[in-house]
């Protein structure tokens, strides 16, 4: 029931599905309060969000930070376009690695599931190409997770 | 501290480089950012679903696009620089299949991405489950 979808959408679009056992309202605050978000939007196991600015309301800034803890890091800034609490967000985002990559237009929906919610997750890129790389680049954080999960079977 | 069994950790450290290693190494091989821009036309991934029903020749796989040959031939040089397609030699002919390999590494790509996201919302879960919100059952996750 919690299980994650990702599929490739058309040449520039990725859809990200998940089911969570909470209202639509909660897993929206979750979404839009930075005490929240630093509690789980982390990657890997081991790093965290020292930085989370979340301003959420049209044309409000995003920043988070990540690190972790051995010099490694990196962040993301943003823009808020569009929020209709507690169903949809609209928000432009852009990863510094350092340089920033391409804009990254994210819609994210929370429709109500039964007692729980559906989130839908939609992002556009400019290019199928960046699409390529932003795709390449997650993969190099998901090496990184499975290095975590191996290492904790030491 | 587990310092008294340093061996077996060097032992599994060495382990995890070398997996790591060889995934870095398949990556580069076969470039995975060249395998998703090779997905990006609509005309190559026609060809690949018909690959995937099993090996042709370059002329029955132009058969059904409205393509001529040439840009057939280009789509497939594509498919075969990015590892996804690869070619076999039979007599005079070449015909094509999927290269079995490119497609696993993709697959398994797209399945440690899912899993790093899967993280994410694991924590989400429990944020949900102890936030002074609406209530719900814990237990119900994973």
């Amino acid at each position: 029931m919690s299980k994650l979808t990702l599929k490739t959408e058309g040449n520039t679009h990725v859809v990200v599905t998940r089911r969570f056992a909470a209202p639509p309202e909660a897993v929206y605050r979750a979404h839009t309060d930075p005490k929240l978000i630093q509690k789980w939007l982390l990657g890997p196991e081991g790093w965290t969000m020292p930085v989370c600015i979340n301003d959420a309301r049209p044309g409000g800034k995003i920043r988070y930070e990540w690190t972790n803890g051995k010099g490694g890091g990196f962040h993301l800034t943003g823009e808020y376009v569009e929020l209709e609490p507690y169903g949809r967000i609209v928000h432009v985002e852009r990863m510094h690695l350092p340089h920033p990559t391409p804009d990254n237009h994210v819609e994210t929906r929370f429709d109500a599931d039964g007692t729980g919610t559906l989130m839908t997750m939609r992002m556009t890129l400019p290019d199928a190409q960046t699409r390529a790389t932003m795709l390449a680049t997650g993969m190099e954080r998901g090496m990184e997770a499975s290095y975590v999960r191996l290492e904790e079977m030491i | 501290m587990r310092s008294g069994r340093c061996p077996v950790q060097a032992d599994f450290l060495l382990t995890i480089s070398k997996r790591l290693y060889n995934i870095l190494l398949m990556s580069e091989t076969l470039n995975l950012d060249a395998a998703f821009s090779a997905l990006a036309d609509p005309t190559r991934r026609a060809i690949l679903a018909r690959l995937a029903k099993g090996e042709t020749t370059v002329m029955e796989l132009a058969k059904p696009f409205e393509i001529t040959q040439p840009a057939i031939s280009q789509h497939l040089k594509v498919l075969e620089d990015a590892g996804l397609v690869e070619r076999r030699v039979d007599g005079a002919k070449r015909p094509r299949r999927l290269a079995e390999a490119g497609i696993e590494v993709m697959d398994q790509w797209l399945a440690m991405l899912r899993k790093a996201l899967e993280k994410n919302y694991d924590r989400l879960d429990e944020v949900l489950a102890g936030a002074e919100l609406p209530k719900r059952k814990r237990g119900e996750k994973r």
